[in-house]
């Protein structure tokens, strides 16, 4: 176990000031998500044009520092990708964070891939993994149109 | 037993965690066993084990005996008029729900209403819950003042014509605030209501004196207890237990079973249906054991030197906010750093080998009435020094330096 490759500075600053926080006018997509063991919340909003680009992405929530950073890089690169290239990138996210050790995708460019790789911390706190995907089965969640509340416990 | 070195009763502190000694500040959630209590269950299935209550060879003649035995060691330990007050279940869980249900069943109609507090922890409150859905009674709270303390006037307010059961914590798993159950209880009898106390927090810290309470029900979690898990009890005075339906049917808490009818076994039996768990049930009795050689004036002692200890190093270290300023409290210390969220913390915490529960402690009410979605908590056990107390801080303050605060 490595405390400082959990929290790194990336995640710290992200966690602390995290990007994309609060409700958009005239979103157009959204979904919950709950973890009900930590009782950490995001709620997703998100605008997708006609041609089914992300348009506008952001959320609201409370949690630890993990789940909070997660939240604010996700909306960060998912800004302009398609809803497919989205759920490609989620895919794969979910993949790094379970089992491998890179993110497998072209769809991101490489200081993207560094950004979410500095979540790959979680995989020695298999208690937090919970953490750093909440706000991305909320997404998922959002993007299928799935109404019920998504929870990660 | 000298208590300055009860820790060498407990095996699991003889191992590393991560190659750090283990702090262990979570004994709210769950206490640490002490070897007695591993041993007796090793005995019981190697020498002893046989199922109770049916057989008339000589293992299950022994081992009812044995499981007997613990029935009267808790009735004394509680000081229960009857033996046959102490029902086993598999948990205080269980023992809230079998009131809620056999109670609701005979006593609840619609538009009824029951009492439980903003400290209720949900197995307080969710079993309730089911009566509110299903028979549509109503659940009032009574609310906690800011110190995070419940009242007797507090109940009071919410006592209407309609009430017909308080249900509240004796000691908050959060708050650390003792509740005056024996006023209430008191206040509540005169008003002809009865009262079931949560007692999973209080069992294993406070005195036991059920006569002296005088509440009607009383459930107590034995894992809590420095006793194996899947066990609990309910203490009910007799008059319910002889009152109330069965709550689970099966083998052991029937009298005669016939195509048309079937009537139910006598006390205790009545709702214990099934097998119960034996050894759990015969390796507490080492529990009661252990802390009567502790003796419980000493315990409390220690405790109160640790819990005001505690506090005044967490009130000194500046970014730390303790939860709740009751009157009287017990062996919890829940507090929040600003800027860091409680989850970070338990897991920078863990990395010492300082071991804390953070969340909501399984009680939401109380966290949105504080306006907290979490909260970090350090909780007592026999086994903690002064010492442990000051690794927790130190911890802390490890915290505050990955966090830059």
């Amino acid at each position: 176990m490595n405390l400082k490759e959990l929290y790194q500075e990336i995640i710290l600053d992200h966690g602390k000031n995290p990007r994309n926080l609060g409700k958009f006018e005239n979103f157009n997509k959204d979904a919950k998500g709950h973890n009900p063991l930590c009782g950490d919340k995001v709620h997703l909003f998100l605008k997708l044009d006609e041609n089914k680009n992300v348009n506008d992405i952001s959320f609201e929530g409370e949690g630890c520092a993990i789940s909070m950073a997660s939240a604010s890089i996700m909306t960060d690169l998912m800004k302009g990708k398609s809803e497919k290239e989205a759920k490609e990138i989620i895919d794969r996210f979910l993949d790094m964070i379970k089992e491998k050790d890179d993110i497998n995708t072209n769809l991101l460019k490489e200081d993207e891939k560094t950004k979410l790789m500095s979540l790959g911390g979680v995989k020695n706190y298999p208690m937090r993994v919970k953490c750093a995907t909440l706000s991305w089965h909320a997404l998922s969640s959002a993007l299928d149109d799935f109404q019920k509340d998504v929870t990660t416990e | 037993m000298k208590i300055e070195n009860i820790k060498k009763e407990f095996p699991i502190f003889n191992n590393k965690i991560e190659n750090n000694d283990l702090v262990y500040l979570d004994s709210a959630n769950s206490s640490q066993k002490p070897l007695v209590v591993v041993d007796r269950i090793y005995d019981f299935y190697t020498k002893e084990f046989s199922n109770i209550g049916r057989s008339v060879h000589y293992l299950a003649v022994a081992a009812t005996n044995l499981y007997e035995n613990t029935r009267t060691a808790v009735q004394k330990y509680i000081n229960a008029k009857d033996k046959n007050e102490i029902v086993f279940t598999k948990g205080a869980t269980e023992a809230i729900n079998l009131v809620a249900s056999t109670f609701g069943q005979k006593y609840l109609k619609e538009g009824d209403e029951i009492i439980i507090t903003e400290l209720e922890h949900h197995s307080n409150y969710v079993p309730w819950h089911y009566l509110r859905k299903n028979k549509g009674i109503k659940i009032n709270f009574a609310e906690i003042d800011e110190h995070g303390d419940i009242s007797l006037e507090s109940v009071e307010k919410q006592i209407t014509s309609k009430t017909k059961m308080i249900a509240l914590t004796h000691l908050s798993n959060v708050t650390g605030a003792i509740l005056p159950i024996k006023e209430i209880t008191e206040l509540a009898h005169s008003k002809g209501i009865p009262v079931l106390v949560d007692g999973c927090q209080s069992a294993p810290h406070m005195k036991m004196d059920m006569q002296d309470l005088n509440c009607d029900f009383y459930a107590i979690s034995c894992h809590k207890m420095y006793g194996p898990t899947g066990l609990g009890i309910l203490y009910a005075k007799k008059k319910w237990l002889d009152d109330l339906p069965p709550y689970q049917g099966g083998g052991g808490m029937i009298n005669e079973v016939k195509k048309n009818d079937i009537s139910y076994g006598e006390l205790p039996n009545k709702f214990e249906a099934g097998t119960m768990a034996t050894a759990q049930v015969i390796a507490f009795n080492e529990s009661i054991n252990f802390l009567n050689k502790i003796g419980i004036d000493n315990l409390i002692n220690h405790e109160n030197d640790l819990l005001n200890y505690g506090e005044e190093v967490l009130r000194k270290n500046n970014s730390v906010k303790l939860i709740g300023n009751p009157k009287k409290k017990g062996a919890v210390l829940s507090f929040t750093i600003d800027g860091i969220h409680p989850h970070d913390i338990a897991t920078i915490l863990d990395e010492d080998g300082v071991a804390i529960r953070a969340g909501h402690h399984c009680c939401q009410i109380l966290h949105d009435k504080l306006g907290l979605t979490a909260s970090a908590r350090a909780s007592l056990g026999v086994y903690n020094t002064r010492d442990d107390l000051d690794k927790l801080n130190e911890s802390i303050n490890n915290c505050k330096k990955i966090f830059n605060k």
